[in-house]
């Protein structure tokens, strides 16, 4: 069982968490992204995700499909943030559970690092006397 | 002739003055290549890019893949979610 949601709303981690939650599961574990107020010793306003909706949604769906097959788990949940985040919002809940633990925390960490590699979402960094895009500026 | 639709994002749609979508009408037989090649002509600030991707119909694609008749090709800079 997977849930994939791409929203502007505000996320909440217990949604991502009453989701993959049961009496199968021995333990669930939970991947929290939030906004730092600096990156590099730079002070950040703000973060700007923008995704390319349909391909983030296929591509988080991929994942969590991959996530069933690599490792021993029962559901997994990927919720993702687009629009504007102020410092200490949520971009990202990942949750995982599973029988036992380490496959949660194996397949909670594939997720987030081939979200991160894979699914076309990118973000801009504000600060007070300019703005980049992560990852890409040449 | 076919048209297909481009989609841009981040700093790609910066780099086209902030077109996120444009329309092209391109012989039958495009490759991705041929597409990639004819934009890094009108807009070279893309060669800047280190790794640029490219999707068709919101799928990662070869440049070897024969465009279709309203495919959307979307230009996918390096990502940066979560």
């Amino acid at each position: 069982m997977i849930e994939i949601k791409l929203t502007d709303a505000p996320l909440n981690p217990s949604d991502a968490t009453a989701f993959v939650s049961g009496s199968l599961s021995g333990g669930t574990v939970v991947f929290i992204g939030t906004v730092r107020d600096q990156t590099q010793g730079k002070a950040v306003v703000r973060l700007e995700f923008e995704a390319y909706e349909p391909m983030a949604i296929l591509e988080m769906e991929k994942i969590a499909m991959t996530c069933k097959e690599l490792f021993s788990i029962h559901k997994v949940c990927i919720h993702h943030r687009t629009g504007i985040l102020d410092i200490g919002e949520i971009p990202v809940v990942i949750a995982v559970s599973s029988a036992h633990r380490q496959a949660a925390f194996d397949a909670c960490q594939y997720a987030i690092d081939t979200l991160k590699k894979e699914v076309p979402i990118w973000k801009k960094e504000v600060f007070e006397d300019g703005e980049v895009w992560v990852a890409a500026h040449p | 002739m076919i048209t297909v639709k481009i989609v841009t994002f981040g700093i790609v749609r910066d780099m086209l003055g902030g077109q996120s979508a444009l329309t092209e009408s391109l012989p039958s037989d495009t490759r991705l290549e041929d597409l990639s090649a004819l934009l890094n002509d009108r807009y070279p600030a893309l060669r800047r890019l280190d790794a640029l991707r490219y999707a068709v119909n919101a799928r990662y694609a070869g440049k070897d893949v024969t465009l279709q008749h309203n495919d959307e090709i979307a230009l996918i800079p390096p990502v940066s979610g979560g």
